[in-house]
């Protein structure tokens, strides 16, 4: 593979408002996404396929029996654990289905049914009779059990560390917040629930595995399924050309798609489609983990920090381990002389968690910044001016110097944009009509990531255009409008002169579009593929000519810690008598390098905001510890914002470009948005009522009682 | 044996053989490949199947095919037949969509809801219930709510449907 070092691009395009490339095909419905898509024409009609799942938390399947279900109209074929194909390799046992009679979940795959119709599908799933041994499980997060140390935290950060002497600092602090903080299970729940086509033919006298898949990454489903399957990544093709949102759900191949691909194996050819139902959703394709942070904040009378100490208790699934990094924030957040962070787990008999949005960040920010927001109370300081007297000046978690850290750039210029200076100094005491009113802030942080692993193609096409390929996925983020921008000016040429392909492993390899570092890889690398063609074939290439790069190893990204910032502004209005909380303005203020696309880039801030308003306001969730299975698994019951709860959410962004980072001056926008939202939501109820509370979400019987007394 | 029903779909009349367990949703997706309505959640919880059926908005998921049979359905393509509907054209004016999966039911029920406040149809927030409708911001949000959108579009389909609805 030829690397290439990159330069800065000029930008033309990069900073206008080109909509979106593929607006029509959405507005009108016709884009395809997984489960509407179509085999090739030679494989026939696509098989229905419905999922059997396990009622039990623990044990075993003791006998399976599928005679009412065959004999059901319609049904072609019963699959369990006795009749599945075998996998060459079982080391992920969310992915390894069907290979032995263990549960290790309520809800997890045990049987597939297979049929015409997805009505006899889902009736045949229903005729099948499963008995099992039952175990005792767990599957109650608890302070009491969750004790395990996982060796690293999610993807590969320290679990535990210690800086200074915590417990000295904190002796001697004249100011201590010593609070903890929960946050509750959330569901990522995009609106297209996951669905997978898969079928099965021959090239070259090997097999060959197709599917398209609701994906935020196609490279990613062959790395994770071709050698459990003992096949050669060439042998697998993923195509994800529209997902319907993701939000990291969609970042790793979960237990389904494995489903559709051992499903397919035994139709001699015949595809097979499976669409999860969202209440499925609930149980296979992941979610965040419930969240306790212990904070310990010590200050001095000024509000100088001389101490932070953020301990994580939190869940994972005995099956298959995931480590929310909740503290990884806390580590690089404010100065601090003395610094603690832990993460320890409960390891459960539940589905696996996994990523979602701002994994981490989000949940230790909002333990984080309500923490903050109390200190500044105890201290008896405006929160922004606590935030201004704890600013670091090298990173704290590396000691290298960020590049670069305009944390107090946002909280000032959304300051001044939301009219912070007349707030109240007190909190409880500004009311209107049957409202109590309150304003609050918090800050946002995200790490800036290019991500290996990613090469792009650039052709020469007929009449100055150009033919620019790269396997990576939009999920909605604008990706493929925002690459065009990029790729066109990295060639020197008008945007309709670009004909970008994506989301098909027979493209380049790219990275999976999560951890807002898609941008920043795919489009870093289609400037070094652009620049290296430049360099190889002229700027009057013959129509043919190709050339496939990938960026150099950049020495710089040892030098910096690179960052984004935020600021969030939030009003609350908590109903005197009802307790409803309204958020009638949220305020974001960036700073994320130079924006590629205005009008995508607005839409990400905006879409984070509104979830983290949503996280604030509404979403939990519900496990019966006697069952292990989530009671609120449909979108009735696990309430996200709707129109209605959505008011005046305005974002914004500093003017600034960061060429170190990336030649195109950006650094990502898809997370940050929803980091902090929720702080600065709860911090904005506590101004209003007095009520302090330290867990979200905020439904209006929490403030009931309070607020009549 | 299983019965046949004709459904007009977009203009186009069609019949087809559905199960008597058969939505509306599927006879159109997975019957006639039909896939503008999208489904979110089959439960009437969402709102992307959202078609006009005869003429007003409708949860495809929730309507068993055999109970409208000679039924007239208008999805998000049918609404560009003759070029991109106002209300199609307002959220590609407003980007009032990321993924798009929503979209086609945001679509149609802005269509649809529109006609419901020209009507006189009076919502959950409106103050007057006897006289017209304004489809102030708060109108259009309590009118569109049976639509979630999970990637946060609502301020850009609020400001399309703003649009389409004063044109």
């Amino acid at each position: 593979m030829t690397e290439q070092a990159t330069r800065p691009v000029p930008v033309r395009s990069i900073g206008t408002d080109l909509r979106r490339v593929d607006g029509v095909e959405k507005v009108t419905g016709r884009a395809r996404y997984a489960a509407e898509q179509r085999a090739d024409d030679d494989a026939g009609e696509a098989l229905h396929m419905w999922l059997v799942q396990s009622t039990i938390a623990k044990g075993r399947v003791r006998r399976i029996t599928a005679e009412r279900a065959r004999s059901h109209p319609g049904v072609v074929d019963v699959i369990d654990h006795t009749n599945a194909p075998r996998l060459e390799d079982t080391d992920n046992a969310e992915l390894a289905i069907l290979q032995d009679a263990a549960v290790g979940f309520r809800g997890q795959i045990i049987a597939l049914v297979l049929a015409e119709t997805p009505e006899a599908a889902r009736e045949g799933a229903t005729l099948v009779d499963v008995e099992y041994d039952v175990t005792p499980h767990e599957a109650e997060l608890r302070e009491d059990n969750a004790t395990y140390r996982p060796d690293s935290v999610n993807p590969d950060m320290e679990t535990d560390t210690d800086d200074g002497d915590v417990d000295a600092a904190l002796a001697e602090a004249e100011v201590i917040v010593d609070q903890t903080y929960r946050t509750p299970y959330e569901y990522n729940n995009p609106l297209e629930p996951h669905a997978t086509l898969a079928w099965w033919g021959e090239e070259e006298g090997r097999p060959v595995l197709s599917m398209f898949d609701s994906t935020q990454g196609v490279h990613g489903v062959v790395q994770a399924l071709a050698p459990m399957l003992g096949l050669e990544p060439d042998q697998v093709r993923v195509q994800a050309p529209y997902v319907g949102g993701g939000f990291g759900s969609k970042g790793e191949a979960h237990a389904h798609v494995m489903a559709a691909a051992l499903a397919a194996r035994t139709t001699s050819g015949r595809p097979v489609k499976l669409a999860v139902t969202r209440q499925q959703m609930f149980a296979l394709t992941g979610y965040r983990t419930a969240t306790i942070s212990h904070f310990r904040l010590g200050a001095k009378a000024d509000g100088t920090l001389t101490a932070i100490e953020h301990a994580v208790q939190e869940q994972t699934s005995a099956i298959r381990e995931f480590a929310e990094q909740t503290a990884s924030p806390t580590r690089m957040m404010y100065a601090a002389p003395n610094r603690r962070t832990s993460h320890r787990l409960a390891r459960l008999d539940v589905a696996v968690p996994s990523w979602m949005r701002a994994p981490g960040e989000m949940p230790g920010m909002f333990a984080h910044e309500v923490a903050m927001d109390e200190l500044a109370v105890a201290c008896g300081l405006d929160p922004i001016v606590l935030r201004e007297r704890n600013e670091p000046e090298v990173d704290p978690e590396t000691g290298r110097p960020f590049n670069r850290r305009r944390l107090l750039d946002c909280l000032h210029h959304g300051a001044e944009r939301f009219g912070w200076e007349s707030r109240a100094a007190e909190a409880g005491v500004t009311a209107e009509g049957e409202w109590r009113v309150g304003t609050g802030v918090a800050a946002a942080t995200y790490p800036a990531m290019k991500m290996p692993g990613n090469a792009a193609r650039v052709r020469a096409l007929d009449g100055g255009r150009y033919a620019v390929a790269i396997g990576c996925v939009d999920i909605g983020t604008g990706a493929r409008t925002a690459l065009t921008q990029i790729a066109a000016d990295a060639l020197g040429v008008e945007t309709g002169a670009v004909d970008l392909a994506i989301a098909d492993t027979r493209l380049p390899p790219a990275s999976v579009a999560g951890g807002s570092s898609g941008t920043s890889s795919w489009g870093t690398t289609i400037v070094a593929a652009a620049q290296r063609f430049r360099a190889d074939h002229g700027d009057s290439p013959r129509p043919g000519l190709e050339t496939t790069a990938s960026p150099a190893d950049d020495p710089t990204s040892e030098q910096y810690a690179f960052h984004s910032f935020g600021a969030v502004f939030a009003e609350a209005r908590v109903h005197r008598w009802t307790g409803e909380v309204r958020v009638p303005r949220l305020l974001g203020v960036y700073s994320v390098g130079r924006v590629i696309n205005p009008v995508t880039a607005r839409s990400q801030f905006l879409g984070g905001l509104v979830m983290g308003l949503s996280a604030a306001l509404f979403e939990t969730s519900y496990r019966d510890p006697r069952f292990g299975h989530v009671v609120t698994q449909d979108l009735a019951t696990y309430h996200v914002a709707s129109h209605a709860d959505v008011l005046d959410v305005e974002a914004e962004w500093l003017e600034e470009s960061d060429e170190v980072f990336t030649p195109m001056g950006s650094r990502g926008v898809g997370e940050i948005g929803i980091v902090g939202t929720a702080a600065a939501v709860a911090n904005a109820t506590h101004h209003a009522t007095g009520i302090r509370h330290r867990s979200i979400p905020l439904t209006p019987d929490r403030f009931l009682e309070s607020v009549r007394a | 044996m299983d019965p046949e029903i004709t459904l007009t779909v977009d203009g186009t009349r069609q019949s087809v053989t559905v199960d008597t367990r058969t939505t509306l949703l599927d006879a159109l997706r997975e019957r006639l490949g039909i896939t503008e309505p999208k489904k979110g959640c089959d439960h009437g919880q969402c709102g992307s199947c959202t078609v006009l059926l005869d003429g007003r908005r409708q949860l495809t998921c929730l309507a068993l095919a055999v109970a409208h049979d000679g039924a007239d359905v208008v999805t998000a393509g049918g609404l560009a037949r003759d070029g991109l509907h106002p209300v199609q054209q307002a959220f590609l004016d407003h980007d009032g969509y990321q993924c798009g999966y929503c979209t086609p039911g945001q679509v149609c029920s802005a269509v649809g809801m529109i006609e419901e406040a020209k009507n006189g149809h009076p919502s959950h927030v409106s103050e007057d219930l006897e006289g017209g409708v304004d489809l102030t911001d708060d109108e259009i949000r309590e009118r569109m709510s049976g639509n979630l959108c999970r990637c946060g579009a609502y301020a850009g389909i609020l400001a399309a449907v703003r649009q389409a609805a004063q044109a």
